[in-house]
C-alpha cells in the first residue's frame, strides 16, 4: 500500500504502531505534490521544508510519548485561513506579498494537536464560485475524468476546490476548508470525497478572510466520513476573540459515526425534488434513504417551504456582508497598492481594487453595495433577512418531526471548466441544494454515495439540528457503510 | 424672552442641536484591547482588529458599555436592556476597515435631559434624544509632507459616547451652557475627561435660524468644533451667515460645514463627492448587546454623585448658592472643598477655597488637581484659626508661607513663632507699657479724640509683632484707657 493510500484514521493508527513515519508519510505527499500539482493546481504553496521539519519533530515527540491527536499527520490549508509567516491570498491578487503576523484560531488548533501543514490550497478568489475557476492563480482541476470523454477538464467545484482536489488526489490526507453557500459540501460531492460544514458559530472565525460573516464556516474535507469527525474535533472550539463562536462544548464526534441509524426519523423535503434534476441524481437519493431505511431508520416527507426563496436570499445576503467585509482591501495598509503620478486617495483606492479584484469578486461586491443602499436596503437586505428567518423556521418545525434531512448536495456532477461560464446565475444555481443550510446556520455533512453514467461521483448530504452533528456522522456514517465507494478517481498520488 | 439676531428685515430666533462625540474613559478600545492613553508615538496602539487586518474581528468591550450605562444614567437617560450595532460604511485612509462600528437603529441610551442655568439665573431643560457607543476613527496628517498624507491608528477604535441633543437650544449662551453642563457630569461620572483640547470631546453643530412662531427651517452642520468658546461663536456666525443668505433672496443648503477660528465664520466643507450612503446594516460579527436590569442598578447604585446633587447639598450645609455653584464646577474641586470642610465650618471653609486658594491657584499657575496647599494642610490652617492659636491676619500670612515654602501650618508656626498671643495678662502689660510711652495721646484721648483709639491698638499690635489676639488687644486697650 502506497502512504498517501491511507485514510487520516489509517495513517494515525500506523504511525502509532510504528509501521510508517511521519517523516515517512509526509515526504510521500510532498513527493506526490510534486507530481502532480502542476496539473492539477491544488496547491498555491507547498511548504515542505518547513512540513519535513516538523514530520521530524513530530516523529521525536512521538518517541517521547508525548503523542497528540493529529501527531504528525500531513494535511492541508485552504488559502483563507492566516497562516503566521506563510504567505495568505485567498487566491486574490490584491493580498499579493501578505503575510499575516497571526495564525487562525482554526489552523492553531491543529498546530495544537500535532497536525503537519504541507501548504496551503487553492480556491476560488475569496471563497466566492462554485467552480474554482475565478482564482487568480488559476483553475484547480478535478482530479476524476468522465468515462466517455477523458481528455474533458473538469471542475472540482468550490470555493474549495483545492482543498476537495488535493484530498482525493492524495495529496494530503485531509484538508481544511470553508463553506458559505456550499462551498465544502459542493467539492467533495464533486471530488468523491466526504466534507462537513459544521453548525455556525461551531469553529472559530477568527483568523479567517471573511466573505460572508453570518454564514461562513470552517470544516475539514477528507476521505471518510470519519476522518471529517477527527479533524473537526480539532477545530471546533468556543473562541473569545470571535464573538459569533459558540460556547458549548465539544464531542467526541469519531464515536458517533458507527452509531447506526435504527430508529432516527430522516426528513425527505419535498421541495428538493426539483425539476431538471438529472434522473440519476434523483434514484440515487432514493437509493440513499433505502439504505437508511435497511439500517432501522424511518423516511418522512417533509416540507420546507420556502425553500425556493434560499438561492435568491443567499445571493442577496452573502454578497451584501461581503461588500463590506471587502472594503478593508484597498492598498493602504498591506498587499497590493497601484498608484499613478499624481495619484490621491480615491486614484488609489481605484487602481487598486481594479487591478486586485477578479471580475467575480466585483459582481457580487457591486451586488452587495447595490442591495443595502439607500431606497433598496428595504427590498433586498431586509426582507432577505426576515425570508432567512422564515428558511429557519421551516427547519426547526421540521426537526420538530425529524432526526436528520437527507438530500442531494449537488445538482449535477462535476461539470467541465469551459461550461457554464457565460452567465454567473447558473453558476449560482449549483448551490440550490446547499446554501439552505448556511442560511439556517444548521451542521450539513456531504458523503460521496454512488457514480453518475460518466463515472464521476455524486454525493448526499444529511443536514442536522443545530450543534448536533453527531446525529450527522451517525447518518453520514450510515450512508457512507452501505455506499461502499470504492472508485478512485484517474489522476491520484502514485498513478499519475 | 428668546434670543434673537436681528436682521435687515426683523428679529430672526436661532435652534440649535447639539451632536457631542465624548471619547470613553477606558484602558482600552471599543473592540479591541489595544490602550487608548492619549499622546503616545502614532501607530504604537493599534491591534490588528483595529487596523483592519483580513480575518480580525471585534470583541466588545464591557467597561465602554458601562461607562456609556452611567452616562446615561447621569443623564436620566433611558437604558436600553437590547441594543445592536450596525455598520457605518465610507472609505476614508484612517478608517481602516471601511466600515465604522456604530449604533443606527437601537442605540444603548433612549431620551434623556441636561438641566442648564443661564447668567440670568433662569433654568433651562435641555432634551437629549440618544446616545449611542461607536468606534472613533484615525487621525489623518495631511501637512507633514508635500505628497502624501500621513496616518496615525491610535485613535482607531477608541470607544466614542454620541450624545445628541433635542434642537431645544435658542441662544449661544445656552449651547455654551449646554456643553459645560454636560462636560461637567461626563467628569463627574469618570466616564469622559472632556479634554477638547485633546480631542476627547468634540461638538457638531447643527444650526438653524426661524422667525418667530415658524417651525424648523433647513440646519446646516458645523462639524468638529472643539472648544466650547468656538461652540458658541460658530452657533452666532452661522447663524448670521444664515439670515443673510435669507434676507438676501436666498435658500439655505442643508450641507456640511467648518467652524473657521481664524476668521470667525463657517465655511463649507472640501466635499470630495455627494453625500454619503453609508448603507447601514446591522454588524453580523457582533450579537445584539443585551444587559439585565440587576446590572444597570448596580452601576447606578455605585454612581459618585452627581453635581446638582452636591450643590443642593451644599446650600443645605449653609453655603450660599453662589458658592456651592463655585466649588462642584469641577469634581476635585468639590472633594477638595469636601476635605477641608470635614469636621469643620463648611462656611469658612468656602470662603477660603473659593477666595486664598484659588488665588493662590491663579498666582502660581497650579491647579486643583496639583494644588498649591493640599487640602489636609488648608484643613490644619482652620483648625488653628478655630482654636485661636492664630487670628485671621495671621492666618493669612501662615497660608502665603505654606503656598511658597509647602510646609504643613503647623511646622510654619513653630519656625517663625508666629503663635498668636492670648494671655490676658500680658497683653495687659504690654498696653500699659504703650500707654506710659504715649501719655501726651492719652491724654488726649481722655479730652475726646476717640480715634486715637485705634493707635493705641496698632502700637500694642506692633509691639507685639502682630501676634495679638485682636479681640483680646481691643478689651486691654479699652479696660487701661478706663
Amino acid at each position: 500500500m502506497h502512504p498517501t493510500d491511507f485514510t487520516l484514521a489509517g495513517a494515525a493508527e500506523a504511525l502509532h504502531e510504528g509501521l510508517i513515519s511521519s517523516v515517512e508519510l509526509t515526504q510521500a505527499h510532498l513527493d506526490a505534490i510534486a507530481a502532480l500539482n502542476p496539473r492539477l493546481n491544488a496547491f498555491l504553496a507547498v511548504t515542505a521544508e518547513a512540513a519535513l521539519r516538523e514530520a521530524a519533530a513530530s516523529d521525536a515527540r512521538r518517541k517521547r510519548g508525548e503523542a497528540r491527536p493529529l501527531e504528525g499527520l500531513p494535511i492541508a490549508n485552504k488559502d483563507l485561513f492566516c497562516t503566521e509567516g506563510v504567505a495568505t491570498t485567498a487566491a486574490s491578487r490584491i493580498l499579493a506579498g501578505f503575510i499575516p503576523p497571526y495564525e487562525s484560531t482554526v489552523t492553531a488548533q491543529l498546530r495544537r494537536d500535532g497536525a503537519v501543514f504541507l501548504g496551503k490550497l487553492n480556491c476560488d478568489e475569496f471563497a466566492m464560485g462554485s467552480s474554482n475557476t475565478t482564482s487568480a492563480f488559476g483553475p484547480v482541476e478535478n482530479p476524476w475524468r468522465r468515462g466517455n470523454d477523458p481528455d474533458a477538464r473538469l471542475v472540482p467545484g468550490g470555493s474549495s476546490g483545492g482543498s476537495a482536489a488535493a484530498v482525493a488526489a492524495r495529496l494530503a490526507l485531509a484538508a481544511t476548508a470553508t463553506d458559505t453557500g456550499g462551498s465544502i459540501r459542493q467539492p467533495a460531492a464533486f471530488c468523491g470525497i466526504a466534507g462537513i460544514k459544521p453548525t455556525y458559530g461551531r469553529c472559530s472565525r477568527f483568523g479567517i478572510v471573511a466573505f460572508a460573516s453570518s454564514l461562513d464556516q470552517a470544516g475539514p474535507v477528507a476521505r471518510t466520513v470519519e476522518d471529517c469527525a477527527v479533524l473537526l474535533r480539532s477545530m471546533a472550539g468556543f473562541d473569545p476573540k470571535d464573538s459569533t463562536s459558540a460556547d458549548v462544548p465539544v464531542p467526541d464526534f469519531a464515536r458517533a459515526c458507527g452509531r447506526g441509524v435504527k430508529g432516527l426519523r430522516i426528513g425527505v423535503p419535498r421541495e428538493y425534488r426539483l425539476d431538471g434534476t438529472p434522473p440519476e441524481i434523483a434514484a440515487l437519493w432514493e437509493q440513499g434513504l433505502q439504505w437508511l431505511r435497511a439500517e432501522g431508520a424511518e423516511t418522512v416527507e417533509i416540507s420546507l417551504p420556502h425553500t425556493k426563496y434560499a438561492l435568491p436570499t443567499y445571493y442577496i445576503v452573502a454578497p451584501a456582508e461581503a461588500s463590506s467585509n471587502l472594503a478593508r482591501y484597498d492598498g493602504v495598509r498591506f498587499g497590493l497598492r497601484e498608484t499613478a503620478a499624481g495619484s490621491d486617495l480615491r486614484d488609489l483606492y481605484e487602481r487598486t481594487r481594479a487591478a486586485g479584484f477578479g471580475a467575480e469578486v466585483k459582481r457580487r461586491i457591486l451586488i452587495g453595495t447595490y442591495v443595502l443602499s439607500a431606497g433598496y436596503y428595504d427590498a433586498y437586505y431586509l426582507q432577505a433577512q426576515k425570508i432567512r428567518a422564515l428558511i429557519k423556521r421551516d427547519f426547526d418545525e421540521a426537526f420538530g418531526r425529524v432526526d436528520a434531512i437527507v438530500t442531494p448536495a449537488t445538482p449535477s456532477a462535476a461539470f467541465g471548466m469551459d461550461e457554464k461560464q457565460d452567465d454567473p446565475v447558473t453558476m449560482y444555481l449549483n448551490d440550490v441544494f446547499t446554501v439552505t443550510a448556511n442560511l439556517a446556520g444548521l451542521p450539513g455533512l456531504a458523503v460521496p454515495a454512488g457514480l453518475d453514467h460518466q463515472g464521476l461521483p455524486l454525493g448526499l448530504q444529511v443536514i442536522g439540528r443545530a450543534f448536533d452533528e453527531e446525529t450527522v456522522f451517525a447518518v453520514g456514517g450510515a450512508i457512507e457503510r452501505a455506499a461502499n465507494f470504492r472508485a478512485l478517481p484517474a489522476i491520484r498520488a502514485g498513478v499519475g | 424672552m428668546t434670543y434673537t439676531i436681528e436682521g435687515r428685515t426683523g428679529p430672526w430666533e436661532i435652534v440649535v442641536g447639539l451632536e457631542v462625540h465624548a471619547q470613553v474613559t477606558s484602558h482600552a478600545k471599543l473592540f479591541s484591547g489595544a490602550a487608548t492613553a492619549f499622546g503616545a508615538e502614532p501607530n504604537s496602539q493599534v491591534s490588528f482588529v483595529d487596523a483592519g487586518f483580513p480575518g480580525m474581528l471585534p470583541v466588545i468591550n464591557h467597561e465602554c458599555v458601562a461607562q456609556a450605562v452611567r452616562t446615561g444614567l447621569g443623564l436620566n437617560a433611558k437604558v436600553n436592556l437590547w441594543s445592536r450595532f450596525d455598520r457605518k460604511n465610507y472609505f476614508y485612509a484612517d478608517l481602516p476597515q471601511g466600515y465604522q462600528i456604530s449604533q443606527f437603529a437601537h442605540p444603548i441610551i433612549g431620551e434623556g435631559v441636561v438641566e442648564i442655568t443661564l447668567a440670568d439665573g433662569s433654568a433651562k431643560t435641555i432634551g437629549v434624544t440618544r446616545l449611542h457607543l461607536e468606534q472613533d476613527a484615525g487621525k489623518s496628517l495631511h501637512d507633514q509632507h508635500p505628497q502624501k498624507s500621513f496616518i496615525d491608528l491610535n485613535r482607531s477604535g477608541v470607544a466614542l459616547m454620541e450624545i445628541v441633543s433635542e434642537p431645544d437650544i435658542r441662544s449661544p449662551e445656552e449651547a455654551g451652557a449646554y456643553l459645560t453642563k454636560l462636560r461637567q457630569i461626563l467628569r463627574y461620572l469618570g466616564t469622559c475627561d472632556g479634554n477638547m483640547d485633546e480631542g476627547s470631546m468634540r461638538a457638531d453643530v447643527n444650526v438653524s435660524v426661524r422667525r418667530a412662531g415658524e417651525g424648523y427651517r433647513t440646519r446646516c452642520e458645523v462639524k468638529n468644533v472643539n472648544s466650547i468658546r468656538f461652540v458658541m461663536q460658530s452657533v452666532e456666525a452661522e447663524a448670521r451667515r444664515q439670515i443673510e443668505v435669507f434676507e438676501t433672496g436666498g435658500t439655505v443648503e442643508q450641507e456640511t460645514r467648518l467652524f473657521d477660528t481664524a476668521r470667525g465664520i463657517t465655511r463649507s466643507m472640501r466635499s470630495k463627492e455627494d453625500a454619503h450612503d453609508y448603507r447601514y446594516f446591522p454588524d453580523p460579527d457582533l450579537p445584539p448587546l443585551v444587559i439585565e436590569q440587576s446590572w444597570v442598578d448596580q452601576l447606578k447604585a455605585a454612581l459618585p454623585e452627581l453635581p446638582d446633587v452636591r450643590r443642593a447639598r451644599y446650600v443645605a450645609m449653609g453655603l450660599s448658592p453662589y458658592d456651592a455653584h463655585v466649588l462642584t464646577l469641577e469634581r476635585e474641586t468639590a472633594v477638595y472643598f469636601e476635605e477641608v470642610a470635614a469636621g469643620r465650618d463648611a462656611k469658612i471653609a468656602a470662603n477660603w477655597v473659593t477666595g486664598d486658594l484659588f488665588a493662590a491657584i491663579n498666582r502660581t499657575k497650579t491647579s486643583i488637581a496639583e494644588p498649591p496647599v493640599p487640602a489636609a494642610h488648608l484643613g490644619a490652617l482652620l483648625d488653628l484659626l478655630a482654636d485661636k492659636t492664630l487670628s485671621g491676619t495671621l492666618a493669612k500670612q501662615v497660608f502665603e508661607a505654606m503656598v511658597e515654602e509647602g510646609k504643613s501650618p503647623g511646622a510654619i508656626v513653630e519656625a517663625r513663632g508666629l503663635r498668636q498671643v492670648t494671655d490676658s495678662g500680658a497683653i495687659e502689660r504690654i498696653v500699659a507699657g504703650v500707654l506710659d510711652a504715649n501719655a501726651d495721646k492719652v491724654a488726649e484721648y481722655r479730652s475726646g479724640k476717640d480715634k486715637l483709639f485705634g493707635f493705641f491698638v496698632g502700637q500694642t499690635m506692633k509691639a507685639m509683632q502682630g501676634k495679638g489676639n485682636p479681640t483680646l488687644v481691643n478689651d486691654a486697650v479699652k479696660k487701661l484707657l478706663g
